[in-house]
């Protein structure tokens, strides 16, 4: 599998996430942002950061560089694209994933462990995990209260476009497990196609037993294939 | 739309006594000059720049004034 890691100034998750993939056999490459040649690549990723120092609204910068017409070119032709933190941001400002990203509802940077649920398993991105899995991931963002209109979220349920839900480690999806505001507790979506997910939390901060944990792993593993 | 930033700033300033304060919500200004003379073509661009980059239309909507 050939991987891509974008990078933007300002991305700061971007060995982190070169970390992980390398440690499942990706043969990854870091892509500049200004770079207008995208290397042949069956994963794109879009990692967390403070692109362009958040100017403007977070990732909405990012989403006009040179890079990202690549990215979006790839992305209708079916090639996997992860956006992590800044990356989800990011992909929201391309209109590649619906919705928006508000600041969090309590106004606090919020840099903690959180449970989340895997909603299916049904999917490139989750396989290795089963449907309705508790994982405990990290979040770290200022901005991660996910918005959309009643229409497009009824699409999002309907069509099964949610990919993990904030939850408490018992797995109960509610206000007191939701550390944002966002919609339904909602923490990654998909696009319509299921090739491009977007999600808050980062699952490359938990692929190593000795910092963390390896709730993460699975993620990049059923992207292997 | 829920606008935390706006609601704390609402709160603060009826605490300090503005009672006939109703509503406060926060956005964004900006200052934009345009080399052009034809004032409704330059309000077309200034439109455009706020569809296509300045404004989040999911959650934001835009006005556009002369100076």
């Amino acid at each position: 599998m050939n991987s891509s890691v974008i990078v933007f100034p300002g991305s700061n998750c971007d060995r982190d996430i070169a970390v992980a993939l390398e440690k499942l056999q990706f043969k990854n490459r870091m892509v500049w942002h200004k770079d207008s040649d995208l290397p042949k690549s069956d994963l794109i990723v879009i990692p967390g950061g403070f692109s362009y120092g958040d100017y403007l609204r977070s990732g909405a910068i990012a989403a006009k560089s040179n890079i990202i017409n690549e990215v979006i070119k790839a992305a209708n032709h079916g090639c996997l694209i992860l956006g992590v933190c800044n990356g989800f941001q990011i992909l929201i400002e391309t209109g590649l994933l619906k919705g928006a990203l508000l600041r969090n509802k309590n106004l606090k940077f919020l840099s903690k462990d959180v449970f989340v649920k895997v909603v299916k398993n049904d999917n490139k991105f989750c396989k290795k995990y089963k449907s309705g899995q508790i994982i405990k991931l990290n979040i770290a963002h200022n901005e991660g209260n996910y918005f959309i209109n009643s229409e497009n979220l009824k699409k999002l349920e309907d069509k099964n476009l949610i990919a993990f839900k904030y939850c408490n480690q018992k797995g109960e999806i509610n206000e007191g497990s939701n550390p944002n505001g966002s919609l339904n507790n909602i923490a990654g979506i998909f696009n319509e196609n299921k090739n491009i997910l977007g999600m808050m939390p980062h699952p490359e901060r938990m692929v190593d037993k000795t910092i963390s944990s390896e709730d993460g792993i699975n993620l990049f593993s059923s992207l292997l294939g | 739309m829920l606008d935390p930033q706006g609601k704390v700033i609402q709160q603060i300033l009826q605490n300090m006594g503005m009672n006939t304060l109703k509503e406060l919500r926060q956005g964004k200004y900006f200052e934009i000059e345009i080399n052009e003379k034809d004032e409704n073509k330059a309000k077309n661009k200034v439109d455009e720049m706020c569809k296509k980059l300045l404004a989040n239309l999911i959650i934001e909507d835009f006005k556009v004034n002369k100076l």
